[in-house]
């Protein structure tokens, strides 16, 4: 059985045009495996992600045939038992650790009270699954990290910190979105090493957001690429160079390459596929 | 024009945050028409160059030339005709509450130019705007349109020099490939001289002449675009940065 099984996906939102579907009929399967999302912006990438959280706010209105988690269907699920989900059965790091971490509170409390909320421990148990999911993310001081604030550390630490309170719960499923578009080059690599050492050794499903085909390509097993709300193409991460639809062509040979000899970049030409 | 003279000229160039020094003895030439990157992570000063030579980071030491003159502490209406910036985020760059038309006119008026009507209409023909989108506000644009619009408002007082601090970084690849050929058109087409700063090595092997690697505020390495091409890079954490943005190519060299 798959962790994850969506049919016919679809997030609408009100537009004084009437109302217009960013997600437009998205179906997938994930297993332990590693899946890639890749679009542009406004493709709907995040929007699949955050609904199968139940994360889309009104006025956006979220409709499936199916959305189903290890066998249970996910919609119409009381607020209650959505949120002994998430989190704890399937969690999500976002972009920028910046702006996801709570300024106020140190590092050490945050990933505790992630843990707290899914699972009752005494005090001593606690902080020391916090310091071996410190450990886990190689941060290798973490009685002192856990005492810092998040202004006091660096943005790779930072989403670092992130992960180890993602997983803390031991979900099953992670959906990371743009995990390191935030980040430099340098610690991109170690971030993502990082989420795919931790999703292998756990028999984790992984769904990876992000504009960036061909960093999906290096670290999912299948990418699902996105345009206008709707699948454009499915492919094994390594027939990526393989692919057959002009947009995931166009994407591909816009990216300047670094023994770059064309003198000018092929652009899209969106009056092909996208409806806007 | 030649390559001969240095257009960019900074010696011996400390910067400072109160009492933060975060550039330390930066010396390099940028020649006129070359296009030249500082390279490097967050927080190893490169940004800082751009907004001390537009006068925005005013404490520091050394010297700073543009075009043989040097530069004061402070913004300079004269220098500004000279040299213009292009920030990162086309999102925080442009006045919320400013249609197209206001934003791109205002530099035209500070500096008393005529024809205003005439050269708007101009400035959004040359990077690829329709003439449709002049009495638009920034939120009624996407990130590439609104990218345009700053370039065409740097453009505006016909510098010779632009500093880009991060161009495309915040644009989508199919977009920043349109920004990238709608830069070096403009390069070619006006002889300009661009000073630009990115972390991203591909965008910098297809736009510029040269680069110079930073870390902490110093510059490691100065190299040829070619050498960044072939990966002939002399300093060992410039050699890193090459192997970090190029995992691909780079692991099929290795058993």
């Amino acid at each position: 059985m798959s962790l994850l099984d969506i049919q016919n996906l679809t997030v609408t939102f009100p537009t004084p045009r009437g109302p217009v579907n960013v997600v437009d009929g998205v179906s997938l399967t994930l297993g332990q495996e590693r899946l890639g999302i890749v679009g542009e912006s406004g493709s709907g990438k995040s929007m699949t992600g955050r609904a199968i959280l139940g994360l889309v706010r009104p006025p956006g209105v979220v409709k499936a045939d199916r959305m189903a988690f290890e066998g249970q269907e996910l919609q119409g699920l009381s607020d209650r038992a959505m949120r002994k989900i998430r989190g704890a059965r399937i969690s999500m790091v976002m972009q920028d650790p910046k702006f996801s971490l709570n300024p106020v509170m140190t590092v050490g409390r945050q990933i505790e009270e992630a843990l707290r909320t899914h699972e009752s421990l005494p005090r001593r148990a606690l902080k020391a699954r916090v310091a071996e999911m410190l450990e886990a993310v190689r941060i290798h001081d973490p009685e002192r990290v856990m005492d810092l604030y998040p202004h006091e550390v660096s943005g790779g630490m930072g989403q670092r910190i992130m992960i180890a309170m993602m997983l803390i719960p031991r979900p099953r499923i992670l959906i990371a979105d743009e995990p390191t578009s935030a980040l430099d080059v340098s610690v991109q690599g170690q971030v993502l090493d990082l989420i795919d050492e931790l999703v292998r050794e756990n028999g984790m499903g992984l769904m990876l957001v992000s504009h960036d085909l061909h960093l999906v390509g290096r670290y999912c097993d299948r990418v699902m690429v996105m345009n206008a709300g709707r699948v454009v193409e499915v492919l094994d991460a390594k027939n990526l160079h393989a692919a057959q639809h002009p947009y995931t062509k166009g994407l591909l040979a816009a990216v300047p390459r670094m023994n770059e000899t064309r003198a000018e970049l092929p652009t899209l030409d969106r009056s092909q596929w996208a409806s806007t | 024009m030649g390559f001969d003279m240095s257009a960019i000229h900074l010696k011996d160039l400390n910067i400072f945050y109160g009492d933060t020094q975060v550039v330390h003895d930066v010396t390099l030439d940028v020649a006129a028409g070359e296009s030249f990157a500082l390279v490097g992570e967050s927080g190893s000063g490169k940004s800082t160059i751009l907004k001390a030579i537009m006068g925005l980071a005013p404490d520091w030491t050394g010297a700073i030339e543009v075009d043989g003159k040097p530069r004061s502490h402070g913004p300079d209406r004269a220098f500004s005709r000279q040299c213009q910036m292009v920030f990162q985020d086309p999102y925080g760059s442009l006045h919320p509450r400013k249609t197209i038309d206001a934003t791109l006119a205002e530099p035209l008026l500070i500096h008393g130019l005529k024809n205003r009507d005439a050269r708007v209409v101009e400035l959004l023909g040359e990077v690829g705007l329709d003439a449709r989108f002049r009495f638009r506000f920034p939120h009624q644009l996407s990130g590439g349109q609104r990218q345009r619009v700053a370039i065409a408002r740097a453009l505006a007082l016909e510098p010779r020099f632009l500093l880009l601090d991060e161009p495309t970084s915040a644009l989508d690849v199919s977009i920043q490939a349109e920004i990238l050929n709608l830069l070096k058109r403009l390069r070619k087409e006006r002889g300009l001289t661009y000073l630009m700063v990115t972390h991203n090595l591909p965008v910098v092997a297809f736009m510029c002449d040269r680069l110079a690697v930073m870390r902490h505020g110093r510059i490691e390495e100065i190299a040829s675009a070619e050498a960044l091409k072939t990966g002939a890079l002399a300093t060992p954490y410039a050699r890193e940065l090459y192997r970090l943005s190029n995992p691909e190519e780079t692991a099929e060299e290795q058993p």
